[in-house]
């Protein structure tokens, strides 16, 4: 804490100790402003997916069947027909873990004026959103194009997995044969569009990381004399990994 | 004051750990956290159509338990709410208790909805159990 400050501001209005941040002259919360704006920012972002997932969880819990994450996220990359549930989504998991660290070392090689260590992480940083954005690319893809014998109306129909075509419902004996039958119409949407909203997050998160990278090799936060863009930066970053560890919750695991 | 104060206004910059030994700790409570999750996962796949209500559940829950410890290491370390004053935090996280709210009304709404489709607003008893059974998939589709 700063002595000197506290002290003079003791000395001329007499306030209370627990009241002197809030007399004028300092950021009351000991953080410039930027970085508050950026932290209200994202807890208006965290409302705005609290909001989705709340409302995929009240359908969810309004129908007697969901689609079973472990049978329809169960494909990896060159793995053919294997059955493979959670291993495709852990590995997305992963690389955003490991992209976040990179981030936090991005942000302490900042703190310490290192301009090539920050360049170095941030780099590492931006491969890997690009990573997990390819993987979500190949998921989605897959979802979309991968069809599945669903019973419709008596007759065997092949459905991919879209806003408006759910083939993940009850399982039943049709000639001899275990098909499926549509499931509610609901899963399609919540899961492109949440899984969407934060690919779109991950997208906008790499575009201002590379802002970040070319801003920093120009020598611009040298000459500003600190590095409080890549922090800021980092925020939404380790915002973006936070989100997708409860989308990982609600549409992957449980 | 430092260098990498940014502001005139910002008296004292937070201290920051000289080394990189805290993120890579994280990194790794992380991992393990992400691991035991997915263990549970595999958990419930293995158990599926065996286990009851309950148990169910109650690993869900776990689960969910699990991601929040992982928050709470994403928040507090890596974007370093933990190293600010008291203030900052609260002004973050008191509004966002407003979740506890948000969560229990909604899905307890959704909950209410599946109930009185099942029972035709209460006017008869809910069967669902006995004619939707769950029938695991024997044959994975086999693709074209």
């Amino acid at each position: 804490m700063g002595e000197g400050w506290g002290e003079a501001i003791m000395s001329t209005t007499a306030m209370p100790t627990n009241t002197k941040w809030w007399n004028g002259g300092r950021s009351p919360f000991n953080i410039s402003y930027g970085k508050v704006m950026m932290w209200y920012f994202l807890m208006s972002d965290a409302f705005t997916f609290g909001a989705f997932l709340i409302s995929y969880g009240t359908i969810r819990f309004s129908v007697n069947h969901w689609a079973d994450p472990n049978e329809v996220f169960n494909a990896f990359p060159f793995a053919g027909h294997a059955n493979l549930p959670l291993a495709f989504v852990s590995l997305m998991t992963f690389i955003l873990i490991f992209s976040s660290v990179t981030m936090v070392l991005a942000v302490h090689e900042g703190h310490k004026m290192n301009r090539k260590g920050v360049e170095k992480y941030m780099i590492l940083t931006i491969i890997g959103g690009i990573a997990f954005l390819a993987c979500q690319a190949w998921e989605w893809t897959h979802m979309i194009t991968g069809d599945h014998k669903v019973l419709v109306n008596g007759e065997i129909e092949r459905w991919g997995t879209t806003v408006t075509k759910n083939p993940w419902g009850p399982h039943m004996m049709h000639n001899g044969e275990m098909v499926s039958t549509p499931g509610p119409i609901a899963f399609g949407g919540y899961f492109f569009g949440i899984t969407g909203f934060h690919g779109f997050h991950v997208f906008s998160g790499v575009i201002i990381n590379v802002v970040m990278l070319i801003k920093t090799r120009l020598k611009h936060f040298d000459q500003r004399g600190h590095y409080e863009m890549i922090e800021k930066a980092g925020l939404y970053w380790h915002f973006v990994d936070l989100v997708w560890v409860f989308v990982f919750l609600c549409f992957y695991l449980v | 004051m430092s260098s990498n104060v940014s502001s005139p206004e910002i008296t004292h910059a937070p201290e920051h750990a000289s080394g990189t030994g805290r993120i890579w700790k994280t990194f790794w409570v992380l991992s393990l956290l992400t691991v035991i999750e997915l263990g549970l996962g595999y958990l419930l796949y293995w158990k599926h159509g065996q286990w009851g209500y309950a148990p169910v559940i109650i690993t869900k829950l776990t689960i969910a338990v699990l991601t929040l410890l992982k928050a709470y290491y994403i928040v507090s370390i890596f974007m370093h709410l933990g190293d600010e004053i008291r203030n900052m935090i609260m002004t973050i996280i008191v509004p966002l208790l407003l979740f506890v709210w948000f969560i229990a009304a909604f899905l307890w709404d959704g909950n209410a909805w599946r109930n009185l489709r099942n029972t035709d607003a209460g006017s008869r008893p809910d069967q669902t159990e006995q004619h939707q059974k769950h029938v695991p998939a024997v044959d994975k589709d086999a693709k074209k």
